[in-house]
C-alpha cells in the first residue's frame, strides 16, 4: 500500500533543519568574538602592506655560508623533534596500554573491576594534563631550568606529545575489532602478550602513520619553540625576521616544505609496508 | 579436566533486557579426558554453553565447576591462570590479517610462555616444529609462513584448530569446527580433532551442526534445544526419534547443509583518522 501524501515526507527533516539553525545561531557570537572580518584582507591598504612584506621574501637567500648554517640548524631541528617524540613515546606507550580498554582482563566478563578502572582513569587524567599545557609553556618553563638551547625544546615536546600520542594510541587500540585480543585473553594470555599478538599487529599501520604525522607536527612545533630560545631553525627564523631578512625566511620555509613532504613520503611507504 | 554443571542458567552475549535465557537450567558432568559433541538447532545455546565452560561468561544462576573448583570464586589472577589451562576455539577464529600463520598458531602457547619468550617469538618463532606438526595434522603445513589474510575461510578455521594442538590446555572447547569446511576436509578434521584430544588426554567438548559427523566420531552426544538438555546419550543409542524431536521445526538443519558460518567482513583498509 502506498503511503499517503502526508506520510511521504522524511520524518528526520524538521530535526535536521532545527540543528542547522541552532548551529548558525551559536556560531554567530563566536564570529563576533573573534572579530572575523575577512573582507578587511582585500582593501587597498592591506593589499599594499601585504605585498611589501611578501616582496621582501624574494630572492631567497642562498649564500654558501647561509646555506651551511641552515643545514646545521635543520639537522638540529630534526634532532629536537625526533628526540622529543622518542622521549614522548616512553610516556605515551605505557599510559596507552594502561588505559586501553580491550586489554582489561576484568572487563572480559562485563564490567571492569574498581581498582583497574581507577588506574585507567588516573592514566587518562595524566594524559589530559600532559597535553593540555601547550608545549610553548613547557618550553618557557624548561628554558629557565636547563637554560637556552635544544634541551628545553626536547623536554617540552616530550611532555606535550607524550600526552597526545598516549591518548590517540589508546583510541586507536580501542577502535578496532576487540575479538582478536579477547580470544587471546580468554585463553589465558597476559595483557602484554595479548597486545603483542593481537592488538599490535591489528593496528600497526595506523599507529605508525599517526606517529610519523606527529613527528611532522613536532618539527613545526620545534620552530615555534625556537622563537623562545629552544634552538634550531626556529631560533634562526626569529632572528632573520627581526632583521627583516625576508630572503632568509623564504629559504627556511622551503626547508620546512621539504621536511614535511619527506615525512609524508616516509609515512606513505611505512603504511604500504605495514598495511 | 573434569566439568560439572548444576542447574546452569546463562544469557547470550548480545542479549537485550527482557530476552530469555540462552541456557535454562543445565546439569551434566564430563569426566576428564572424555570427548563430547553438543548438537542442536541454531539458537539452542551451544555457543553460550562453551563460553560458560571457558569461564568467558559468568552464569546468572546455578554452578559450574572445573576440576571441582568454582572458577568465579577464584581471585582474578587464578582465574586467568585457569583460562590458560583451557582453550576456546571460536567458530571463526579472529586473527590479525597481517599475522603469519606460524605466529597465529603459536599464539596458542602464550599461557605457557613468559613475556620475554613471547616477544622473542615475534622476531624468530621459538617453536617452529610444534606449529608445523599442528598444521600438518590439518593439511596446512605448506601455509606455515603465509600471511593469515591470504587464507580461505576454511583454512583459517583449521588454523584455529591447530592453535588448540599447541596450547597447554587440558580442556578443548571447540565451536562449530567444520562450518567452513567441505565434506572431505570436515571428515578428516573432526577425526583428527578427536584423535589428538584423546592422545593428549584432553577433555574435548565440541558443538557440531553435522549430526552424522557427531554420531560417527564422538562417543557421547548431548542434544541441546532452547537452552535445555533434551538427551545425553552414547552415540550408539541416539535414534532418529531423538533427532527429529531435537530438530523439530528445524528439519532443514538436520538434513540439509549446515548454515553458512557467518564469516566476518574482510577488514577494511586502514583508514587514516584526522586527529
Amino acid at each position: 500500500m502506498p503511503l499517503s501524501p502526508a506520510t511521504r515526507h522524511d520524518p528526520a527533516w524538521p530535526g535536521r533543519v532545527g540543528w542547522m539553525l541552532l548551529g548558525t545561531v551559536l556560531l554567530w557570537p563566536l564570529l563576533r568574538a573573534t572579530e572575523f572580518r575577512p573582507w578587511a584582507l582585500f582593501d587597498a591598504e592591506s593589499l599594499r602592506v601585504t605585498g611589501r612584506f611578501l616582496a621582501a621574501f624574494v630572492p631567497p637567500a642562498h649564500s654558501p655560508e647561509f646555506l651551511w648554517l641552515v643545514a646545521r640548524e635543520t639537522w638540529r631541528t630534526v634532532a629536537i623533534a625526533t628526540a622529543g617524540i622518542s622521549l614522548g613515546l616512553l610516556l605515551a606507550v605505557p599510559l596507552a596500554l594502561v588505559s586501553a580498554r580491550p586489554l582489561s582482563v576484568s572487563a572480559l566478563t562485563g564490567r571492569m573491576a574498581p581498582l583497574p578502572k581507577a588506574l585507567r582513569q588516573a592514566a587518562r587524567a595524566l594524559l589530559v594534563v600532559l597535553r593540555s599545557v601547550p608545549e610553548l609553556v613547557w618550553a618557557l618553563a624548561f628554558v629557565r631550568v636547563v637554560g637556552l638551547g635544544p634541551a628545553a625544546g626536547v623536554l617540552a615536546i616530550a611532555l606535550t606529545y607524550g600526552g597526545m600520542l598516549g591518548k590517540v594510541y589508546a583510541e586507536i587500540l580501542e577502535s578496532g575489532e576487540p575479538q582478536v585480543t579477547q580470544t587471546l585473553l580468554r585463553n589465558g594470555a597476559t595483557r602484554l602478550q595479548a597486545f603483542a599478538y593481537g592488538l599490535l599487529p591489528q593496528n600497526a599501520a595506523e599507529l605508525t602513520s599517526y606517529t610519523v604525522y606527529r613527528w611532522e607536527c613536532a618539527i613545526r612545533s620545534s620552530v615555534v619553540l625556537g622563537f623562545v630560545g629552544a634552538g634550531g631553525l626556529g631560533q634562526q627564523m626569529d632572528s632573520s625576521l627581526k632583521m627583516f631578512a625576508g630572503g632568509e625566511v623564504l629559504t627556511m620555509l622551503a626547508v620546512f616544505v621539504a621536511l614535511v613532504a619527506l615525512a609524508d613520503r616516509f609515512s606513505a611507504a611505512l603504511r604500504k609496508s605495514l598495511g | 579436566m573434569k566439568l560439572e554443571l548444576q542447574g546452569l542458567v546463562a544469557r547470550h552475549a548480545a542479549a537485550h533486557a527482557g530476552a530469555g535465557d540462552a541456557l535454562a537450567g543445565l546439569s551434566f558432568q564430563v569426566q576428564a579426558g572424555e570427548t563430547v559433541a553438543v548438537i542442536g538447532p541454531s539458537g539452542a545455546g551451544k555457543t553460550t554453553l562453551l563460553e560458560v565452560l571457558a569461564c568467558a561468561r559468568a552464569p546468572t544462576a546455578g554452578a559450574v565447576r572445573l576440576d571441582g573448583a568454582d572458577p568465579w570464586a577464584l581471585p582474578r589472577r587464578a582465574l586467568q591462570a585457569l583460562r590458560g589451562r583451557l582453550i576456546l576455539v571460536p567458530q571463526v577464529p579472529p586473527l590479525p590479517p597481517r599475522q603469519r600463520v606460524v605466529t597465529a598458531v603459536l599464539a596458542g602457547r602464550l599461557p605457557a610462555w613468559s613475556l620475554g619468550r613471547s616477544l622473542r617469538s615475534l622476531f624468530y618463532p621459538v617453536d617452529i616444529p610444534a606449529a608445523d606438526d599442528a598444521l600438518e595434522v590439518f593439511d596446512l603445513a605448506d601455509k606455515l609462513f603465509q600471511r593469515v589474510d591470504r587464507l580461505s575461510g576454511g583454512e583459517r578455521q583449521r588454523v584455529g584448530l591447530a592453535r588448540a594442538l599447541v596450547a597447554p590446555a587440558r580442556l578443548w572447547l571447540v565451536d562449530e569446527p567444520l562450518s567452513a569446511l567441505d565434506p572431505a576436509r570436515a571428515e578428516s578434521a573432526v577425526s583428527a580433532l578427536v584423535r589428538e584430544a584423546t592422545a593428549r588426554g584432553a577433555t574435548l567438548v565440541a558443538t557440531l551442526h553435522q549430526v552424522d559427523a557427531a554420531l560417527a566420531h564422538f562417543p557421547r552426544i548431548l542434544g541441546l534445544r532452547e537452552g535445555r538438555l533434551l538427551f545425553d546419550l552414547p552415540a550408539a543409542e541416539v535414534t532418529r526419534a531423538h533427532l527429529s524431536r531435537l530438530y523439530a521445526q528445524h528439519e532443514d538443519e538436520l538434513h540439509g547443509a549446515a548454515p553458512a558460518a557467518d564469516m566476518p567482513a574482510p577488514a577494511p583498509a586502514v583508514a587514516m583518522q584526522c586527529r
